[in-house]
């Protein structure tokens, strides 16, 4: 069968429009759950529009989600903040230094990334549990900053691709220390790259539902909170606070979404 | 000049030496321990000990262990093979569209991707669930009498599973056949082939470097994706996943989740092996 070009772009549409809305209905499910009047489990039954569950993250009834939540952000943060500095620095390190053992740790780079998140999950739970160190916020963090490295240097390194490394010589040449070419000459030509790098590593620490799993000992997490609660009958407080976060999530797209295309282009 | 040369190496070990030291305790380190541990005993409480056995290998091969395990590559595969049948269309309308609102096409495909997927995976289970949204309005349009659950059955895995892989398949579609040259077609068309043959000699072959990175993203994190067959599975679809979580929660035994792992690692490796002696980039694995 063959369509006329007009034919074949309002198939192309409605093929387009129906996996959207493969991609889009769970979110919107949550979404109207979240205006959901009902005090009963399992809260699916609707009884009627009303903002009370997001007024309940906020009057204190709602204390342990909130708490979860809190420790959600804390983790994503530090583990940020670690990933992007470490990544960052050996990224520009491996891609100006030739040493011993660069072949290893490039190994050890791609290891987070292709291996099973579970196995991943259970060898630090190994780790921990062999080092005796308290399961709580600290391996948490340890092991969020574990797995965001990587993509941080990915992205930082896609950033590198033809830097020219002469302008540093020639900032010491004129005279600045090391450290000052790096924060006035390096990293200001690498930002976006580091920017995304940060950015997903944020990303990947809140949506980490498995490694947290393994790791997090008695503190709870966003995540885990929602899987605990889901057997029960998740509370609509849940899915308002997925609806504020997903608000956020749109603002950070729309906000740098112009930056990752130009990315996506130049691959 | 030896001043700076001696600059250089203090400023690349300040560099690497702290993502070296991290990666090495922090991934190295662990992966040893879970080999030494998969050789392990345990006590009498179940607490592991070392005394060098394969018996925790021999167990691997317990029959019900068997079903699991081609369960997983079956629903793995069936994973797979939809999110190419259905991303590769969608990514290739979205990559060569000449409509001016293609970023806002990519940032649809981006913002769920960025939103939580657990929560995702929730919203699946409240719309398939028995008393949730598909059963009511179904029988509010009269079309059948009574509530029907889709939930806790392998299909349902399936596609739980092909919902939160399928962008790891449409990215790397999407610059794979982003980047291939529109002349190549129009060329191909102008000498006299078919569209199905423009397609399949010269389009397939150029972006199937796509579809490689892809489905090594797709297929091997499913194996591990055990919160899914737990939610819309609900025990009637477990895999290698929920096997290995197992051992390390309820069945407290640790040696043997520990060798599941090992074979997990191993299925990684011969994969990505494979891909690499296909040509793939290991770049292009990291979103």
């Amino acid at each position: 069968m063959t369509l006329s070009k007009r034919g074949r772009t309002v198939r192309n549409a409605i093929y387009c429009v129906l996996v959207y809305l493969f991609l889009f209905l769970p979110i919107a499910v949550v979404v109207a759950g979240s205006f959901n009047a009902t005090e009963s489990r399992p809260y699916l039954t609707w009884k009627g529009f009303s903002l009370m569950w997001y007024q309940r993250l906020f009057d204190g009834s709602q204390a342990a989600l909130m708490e979860a939540f809190g420790h959600t952000m804390l983790i994503a943060l530090t583990s940020t903040l670690l990933s992007t500095v470490i990544g960052t620095l050996v990224a520009v390190g491996m891609y100006r230094y030739r040493f011993r053992g660069k072949a290893l740790i490039d190994a050890l780079l791609y290891v987070p990334v292709v291996i099973p998140e579970i196995v991943m999950g259970i060898s630090l739970l190994v780790l921990f549990a062999q080092a005796q160190v308290p399961r709580g916020m600290l391996t948490l963090v340890i092991a969020h900053t574990t797995f965001c490295i990587p993509f941080v240097v990915f992205n930082v390194r896609a950033r590198l691709a033809g830097y020219d490394v002469s302008v540093e010589e020639a900032s010491l040449d004129l005279g600045a220390n090391r450290v000052q070419t790096f924060w006035n000459i390096t990293v200001p030509v690498l930002a976006p790259g580091i920017g995304a790098g940060a950015l997903l590593a944020f990303t990947l620490s809140i949506d980490d539902v498995i490694i947290s799993y393994f790791v997090n000992g008695k503190t709870s997490v966003f995540p885990l909170k929602v899987m605990e609660s889901i057997k029960m009958g998740v509370p609509p407080s849940v899915n308002a606070l997925s609806a504020i976060l997903l608000l956020f999530t749109v603002i950070f797209v729309v906000l740098t979404q112009s930056d990752l295309l130009s990315r996506h282009r130049s691959e | 000049m030896g001043k700076r040369l001696r600059g250089e190496t203090l400023a690349a070990f300040t560099m690497v030496a702290p993502a070296a030291l991290w990666l090495f305790v922090f991934v190295a380190v662990p992966l040893i321990y879970v080999l030494g541990l998969s050789f392990c005993g345990q006590d009498e409480f179940g607490n592991a000990v070392f005394e060098f056995t394969t018996k925790n290998y021999a167990n691997l091969l317990n029959a019900d262990y068997l079903q699991i395990y081609l369960r997983s590559v079956l629903i793995a595969g069936a994973t797979t093979a939809l999110c190419v049948a259905v991303g590769y269309p969608f990514a290739y309308i979205i990559a060569r569209t000449s409509s001016r609102h293609k970023s806002v096409f990519y940032m649809l495909v981006i913002i769920p991707f960025w939103t939580n997927s657990l929560v995702r995976v929730y919203g699946w289970k409240t719309f398939f669930s028995g008393t949730g949204w598909l059963s009511s309005v179904l029988m509010g349009l009269g079309l059948i009498d009574a509530p029907i659950d889709l939930l806790y059955t392998t299909p349902m895995t399936v596609f739980g599973m092909v919902y939160c892989l399928f962008p790891y398949m449409v990215l790397p579609l999407y610059s794979a056949i982003e980047k291939l040259d529109g002349s190549l077609i129009e060329a191909s068309a102008d000498l006299g082939a078919r569209r199905s043959e423009t397609f399949l000699r010269v389009i397939l072959p150029l972006t199937s470097s796509g579809i490689f990175s892809g489905s090594i993203m797709v297929f091997i994190p499913c194996l591990g994706y055990f919160f899914v067959s737990d939610i819309l599975g609900g025990g009637n679809a477990d895999m290698i996943g929920n096997l290995i979580e197992r051992q390390f929660q309820s069945a407290n035994n640790w040696p043997l989740g520990a060798a599941l792992s090992i074979m997990l690692i191993l299925i990684t490796i011969v994969l990505v092996r494979a891909y690499q002696r296909m040509g793939g980039d290991m770049d292009a694995l990291g979103v």
